[in-house]
């Protein structure tokens, strides 16, 4: 399927980061995009090991133990949820300048956004000013986030449009696998950086902002948009349409009006809420369901292996729903996670620690699946030109599932303990709420039909419209 | 001719490219490996 890029844009005060300049020329390689976004992605998925900064920070001042003056651990969690929040925000606010600007001055000032919100955060830490860390990881980080996060996305889906899957599922996965690189990274900085008076915490963060404005910036130097018409050689859009697979385009807001949007954001939801649940405590977890047998030090290699699973059930999730359809691999992670969690009961009960690995394991991988499959899926539903702005959208059901999951977790597990219940049996019911969760998801994804023909974009509309607001634009 | 120094420059740029995320990236999951396997210890 062949796409059709606007004839008019935008110009920008640095004509270089313009979607007219990085237009593809002839004998450009497509497979040269993916690590453009992999750079980003990367680099932003640093977020999830923000953590190990976190003791760090407790200690500033007193150094070997935390003194009085010293920030607290419940204090410090804010700056994470502070930038998960802006990450739905920013990405739901920008998603249509993310689009109409085109993807290297997206990636340019997500670069920018990331890097200045590292420094900010270097400067609290060094006048121990929290707010300033709030001000720069939090909400300029969080901005970086949502902007980075969705950069790449439609342009990788038009660069594949034989396997828009697997495309977005490489650049996702990158998200996920940031933290391999960020955790041991930060770690080995900080013990260069410290000394027996001083924790290297903002050294650190000046290091880690330098390399990561480097590595976004030649992302964005890298990425191309395809000229218009673009196919890749060879390829043939299938000539008999699938029922599922638009071949129109749906406006940003006009997406907002179907019901498919919102079917698609619950389906997202509750998969995400249904695995960042136990990811979050899955070492606690682990633990407490296997007293003896899992130790603090095995506890941490499993969760290390559920990072792995994690990121790699991004890019093989993403990959498979390019054969089996998009619709038919979330059924996939609703019926065999419902499986999955009505089982670990029974292991745990059992004792068999191999049955539980596997089931979370394959657990997790579903879970990073459903955000690398969800660009592709909303590709099928509303078209190619607006996807990563509904993208942008659809990503507050993570927001939103940040909150339900842990939540939901947590307070059972507080209940059950108070009430009575066994540590190692704590978890069940969580885990049959969230099997009933997935069983939610499953009718939503059940209801998702072909979008109305009603929300298409016909040329005389939005398009035409966005079009001559460009070019009005271009003349003044 | 042509044809082949543009392809040779294509794939250096497909290896520096991939090189640069790739090598981070495996880095990365092989840190995360050594410490996964004290699961099986």
């Amino acid at each position: 399927m062949a796409f059709t890029e606007p004839t008019t844009y935008k110009r920008s005060l640095i004509p270089f980061l313009d979607r007219s300049h990085s237009i593809a020329k002839p004998g450009f390689s497509r497979w040269l995009v993916p690590p453009a976004a992999l750079c980003v992605h990367l680099c932003i998925g640093q977020a999830y090991a923000f953590s190990v900064f976190n003791l760090p920070m407790t200690k500033l001042i007193g150094i070997s133990q935390s003194a009085p003056e010293d920030w607290k651990l419940t204090q410090l969690g804010w700056i994470f949820s502070l930038a998960i929040f802006f990450l739905g925000v920013s990405s739901a606010l920008f998603g249509r300048w993310v689009e109409e600007g085109g993807p290297r001055k997206a990636m340019f000032a997500a670069a920018l956004c990331w890097a200045g919100g590292f420094f900010i955060s270097a400067i609290g830490v060094q006048i121990h000013n929290l707010w300033l860390i709030y001000l720069g990881y939090g909400v300029l980080g969080g901005i970086a986030l949502g902007i980075g996060y969705i950069s790449p996305v439609s342009t990788l889906i038009k660069w594949f449009p034989d396997r828009p899957g697997m495309a977005t599922g490489m650049a996702i996965m990158g998200f996920g696998g940031g933290a391999f690189i960020a955790s041991p990274l930060s770690v080995w900085l900080m013990s260069k950086f410290s000394t027996p008076t001083h924790i290297g915490v903002m050294e650190t963060f000046i290091v880690l902002g330098v390399v990561y404005l480097f590595f976004m910036l030649v992302g964005s130097i890298l990425v191309r948009v395809p000229p218009a018409g673009w196919a890749p050689a060879g390829y043939v859009a299938p000539a008999q349409t699938k029922k599922l697979i638009s071949k129109n385009d749906v406006f940003v807001y006009d997406a907002l009006k179907t019901p498919q949007f919102w079917l698609i954001w619950w389906v997202l939801c509750l998969n995400v809420t249904a695995g960042i649940g136990v990811l979050g405590q899955a070492s606690a977890m682990s633990q407490e369901m296997f007293p003896g047998h899992i130790t603090p030090i095995a506890a941490a290699g499993f969760v290390g292996l559920m990072s792995l699973f994690n990121m790699g059930g991004r890019f093989a999730w993403a990959t498979t729903s390019d054969y089996i359809g998009r619709r038919n691999t979330y059924f996939v992670f609703m019926v065999l996670g419902f499986i999955l969690y009505c089982t670990v009961p029974h292991a745990g009960s059992t004792g068999n620690v191999a049955l539980f690995v596997i089931c979370f394991l394959i657990i997790i991988s579903m879970y990073g699946g459903g955000f690398s499959t969800v660009p592709a899926y909303l590709k099928d539903m509303f078209g190619v030109r607006y996807v990563g702005a509904i993208h942008g959208l659809l990503l507050t059901a993570w927001s939103a599932a940040g909150i339900f999951g842990p939540v939901i977790v947590n307070y059972l597990r507080e209940y059950n303990i108070t009430h009575g219940v066994p540590k190692a049996q704590a978890y069940n019911n969580t885990m049959y709420i969230m099997a009933g969760l997935l069983v939610i998801g499953f009718i939503c994804n059940l209801l998702v039909k072909a979008v109305d023909a009603r929300f298409h974009m016909k040329d005389s509309t939005e398009a035409g419209s966005a079009a001559a607001a460009a070019a009005a634009a271009a003349k003044a | 001719m042509s044809n082949t120094t543009q392809d040779s420059s294509t794939t250096l740029k497909l290896i520096l490219a991939w090189g640069f995320v790739g090598i981070p990236l495996i880095w990365g999951v092989l840190q995360t490996l050594t410490n996964a396997m004290k699961l099986f210890q």
